[in-house]
């Protein structure tokens, strides 16, 4: 038997020097599903136009980007019906900024 | 058959040995793939199946638990299920298979359930089904959705990386994040019960058609094998890629039949959900798996392929029968439907 160590427990995600840990500081993801929705990652809030919050109903949520869902912002997968086509993901460069 | 197999496993033969209820079963289980015409319709054998099955989830009441593990068990499945399968494999319309890759797996599955021209159900609940029609979809449905997501969960643990994360993130979802009261088994239970029906899991198992039991049976199957995990992920893929919008009319019909919100949330949770879960299925699960084994592209078209094969078939039945003015549900002495 060792000796119990006398330094205080480290949290596991201490010892990740590239990665904040898993909470508010965590950054958002947001994925462009090819001819479908955004999909969103982490800790976010969506706001309706007057600032109110619409409460999440789940952990990942799915935007609409077609611009037909009936549950917006959220998608209802109407995209298909309507055979919406995104371009290819990630887009072209932007031409540089007039400085 | 399943007579025998419920005989031997509730040991309540006053005069016939375990030994000789085992071999019994296995005459009768013989016999009866040997004559069945149509092993997806045959209500005993997919009945056996299902309580075999069930001993893996609930277990069965006044059965010890210890049967789920029984060689005689192991053996009737083990019996069935190859026929079952075979049934299956030669049955599905399997479509032209793509290159293994994320992008070309979710584009030929997003292809093959988007011209899935089955028989719509839920146009017929959202527009003409009668409250006793839109009752017995929910007795049919039930079978499934009690346990709902439990048969995919079975692929887990026998998935690796990217694949496994994105199952896992879909499953997470559809028992709630954790929450008891919106785990969408415990959502459909809350359904049935504010039609006035009875949500105990297998109430209605007695009442409802082979074709709805071999739908769930051939889940577990996909699940329960680890040689079928490019199957159960197919399978999930194309069940979440064929149910946004049908959900959608599902809640339309039961509020057309003038039902509340503790009845259509179920559906319109599923609306929502569906819509995130089928990106995630098609691309991070299916497209990833058979893109990390592409040993497995076709046992994932195979699974989302039977699964649309086997619940188109359901539902023609259950088209045919409403449009005829008959019950969808399977004809016994005595009905379990709330009188």
């Amino acid at each position: 038997m060792t000796e119990p160590d006398a330094q205080p427990a480290k949290r596991w995600d201490d010892q990740w020097e590239d990665r904040p840990a898993i909470g508010a500081d965590e950054p958002v993801s947001i994925t462009a599903y090819p001819n479908g929705p955004l999909l969103v990652r982490g800790t976010f809030e969506i706001l309706t136009p007057t600032g109110e919050v619409i409460p999440p109903r789940r952990k990942t949520v799915a935007l609409c980007r077609c611009g037909v869902s009936t549950l917006k912002p959220f998608c209802d997968g109407s995209h298909k019906a309507i055979g919406f086509k995104t371009e290819q993901e990630p887009p072209a460069p932007q031409p540089p900024l007039p400085t | 058959m399943s007579a025998g197999l419920l005989e031997l496993l509730l040991e309540n033969s006053p005069t016939a040995t375990e030994a000789d209820l085992a071999a019994t079963l296995r005459e009768l289980t013989a016999a009866a793939l040997g004559e069945t015409a149509d092993l997806l319709q045959d209500d005993d054998l997919q009945t056996a199946l299902f309580l075999a099955y069930e001993l893996r989830y609930s277990g069965l009441r006044g059965v010890d638990d210890a049967w789920e593990w029984h060689p005689e068990v192991l053996a009737l499945c083990a019996s069935i299920e190859p026929e079952f399968e075979k049934a299956l494999r030669e049955r599905a319309l399997m479509p032209e298979l793509p290159e293994p890759g994320v992008e070309s797996v979710a584009a030929a599955l997003f292809e093959l359930t988007g011209s899935d021209t089955g028989p719509s159900v839920s146009r017929y609940l959202a527009k003409k089904a009668t409250d006793e029609q839109a009752q017995e979809f929910l007795i049919l449905r039930s079978i499934y959705q009690l346990k709902e997501a439990d048969p995919h969960t079975w692929a887990i643990p026998r998935l690796r990386s990217r694949a496994k994360a994105a199952l896992v993130e879909i499953q997470a979802d559809e028992y709630g994040g954790g929450r008891f009261d919106r785990m969408h088994s415990e959502l459909f239970a809350r359904t049935m019960r504010g039609v006035g029906l009875d949500a105990t899991n297998g109430h209605y198992v007695d009442v409802v058609p082979a074709i709805t039991l071999a739908s769930s049976n051939m889940m577990t199957m996909f699940g329960a094998h680890r040689r079928l995990r490019g199957a159960i992920a197919g399978h999930l893929a194309a069940l979440e890629m064929t149910s946004s919008q049908p959900n959608r009319l599902y809640g339309n019909g039961f509020r057309r039949l003038g039902y509340n919100a503790d009845v259509t949330f179920y559906f319109d949770e599923h609306v929502e959900a569906d819509a995130v879960h089928e990106q995630i299925a098609a691309r991070d699960l299916a497209g990833s798996l058979a893109t990390d084994e592409p040993e497995l592209l076709e046992d994932v078209f195979f699974g989302a392929a039977a699964g649309l094969y086997v619940d188109g078939l359901s539902g023609t039945q259950q088209l045919d029968a409403w449009t005829a003015g008959t019950s969808a549900l399977r004809a016994t002495e005595t009905s379990s439907m709330p009188a």
